[in-house]
């Protein structure tokens, strides 16, 4: 009999969480039955989802002390807002921290998200600069990984945080962008990019490609099993990777 | 706007434990079931399609007539259709048990 493939992209977003922690040793924080949910959406006649679209599990990975941050790309496209955005960047203060008292926990960002959530401009924005900011102190004392393998990749203001990790995991059929397809459309014209042509848009964007280009350090299959292994490899064996250069401020400037 | 609606039933079946099913997303809804003390069980439904109280009501009223368990219900819902409601809630209380 061929075992066939128990694909990770058609796991939800807690599943996936679960499914990436050694069996048994998954631990919800923040669970839905907390209901700290978006206080911004109702006011403008979006339902608020019980988790804000991202999931938090504690647990072992490879028999390591580890924390798995997964966003729901089917809430609200996986949008992150402030409340989502908070548990993200939380969840990596508390990784720095752990690390900084000798107790590694290994972080695992499984993200699937359109980026930014528009309803909640200002204070999505400020989220996204937090985790950004958290993974680029984390980064400086263990490896951060990312692992895109959902349906909808990673844009925006979290496929540049994608790109601040020091492991970057994709499946061929995500894609890793900035502006999305539609974005590119609507502001540039359907000359520019026609976000129906599907195969296009993969041939621009998807996995396969960014991982061709050096944009994700490793092409894996839609298999939970080979991305658990894979996510574990990337800690055992971390790749070097050169280091992040930030460009320096000019003087004078102010934001 | 967001419609919220509150239903209370009679009850007598205990759950042994909580659970959590679906996603708010189109023609989806996401369901959070906690044990009830007493004999009743409460429902909060929070819905983006609005005007469709009576219909709710109806599909609440099978299950409950089904199965009379003592429940508080949230129900996040983005315009999931009567039968993929019934099955959510099938699918929480399965998880209940």
């Amino acid at each position: 009999m061929i075992a066939l493939a128990e694909s990770f992209a058609e796991r939800s977003a807690r599943e996936r969480a679960r499914g990436l922690l050694d069996p048994g040793t998954a631990r919800e924080l923040i669970d839905p039955f907390e209901r700290v949910e978006s206080p911004y959406l109702a006011a403008q006649g979006v339902v608020p989802q019980s988790d804000d679209g991202v999931v938090v599990m504690r647990g072992t990975l490879g028999g390591v002390r580890a924390c798995v941050v997964a966003t729901d790309g089917r809430f609200l496209g996986g949008s992150i807002g402030e409340i989502g955005g908070a548990k993200i960047a939380g969840a990596l203060e508390l990784t720095l921290r752990d690390a900084e008292r000798g107790t590694p926990t290994r972080l695992v960002l499984a993200l699937d998200t359109g980026g930014i959530r528009l309803q909640e401009a200002n204070l999505a924005i400020l989220a996204v600069s937090e985790i950004a900011d958290a993974i680029t102190a984390l980064r400086a004392k263990q490896p951060v990984v990312a692992l895109v393998a959902g349906r909808v990749g990673v844009y925006g203001g979290l496929s540049l945080c994608t790109s601040l990790c020091s492991a970057i995991l994709v499946t061929e059929g995500a894609r890793i962008g900035l502006n999305g397809p539609d974005v590119i459309e609507t502001e540039a014209g359907v000359e520019e990019l026609d976000a129906s042509d599907l195969p296009l848009v993969w041939r621009i964007t998807g996995g396969k490609r960014r991982f061709e280009q050096g944009f994700a350090t490793e092409l894996v299959r839609d298999d939970v099993d080979a991305i658990r292994a894979a996510v574990v490899r990337a800690f055992e064996e971390p790749r070097e990777l050169p280091p992040l250069e930030m460009p320096a401020i000019p003087e004078g400037y102010a934001p | 706007m967001v419609e919220t609606l509150n239903y209370t039933f009679a009850a007598r079946e205990p759950v042994a434990q909580r659970a959590h099913v679906g996603v708010v997303a189109s023609g989806n809804c996401e369901i959070l079931l906690e044990p009830a003390e007493g004999a009743s069980a409460s429902v909060l439904v929070r819905t983006s399609v609005n005007g469709f109280a009576p219909t709710w009501a109806a599909v609440l009223d099978r299950f409950f007539a089904r199965h009379p368990v003592a429940v508080n219900l949230q129900i996040n819902d983005f315009g999931a259709t009567p039968a993929v409601v019934a099955m959510r809630l099938e699918q929480v209380l399965e998880h209940a048990r």
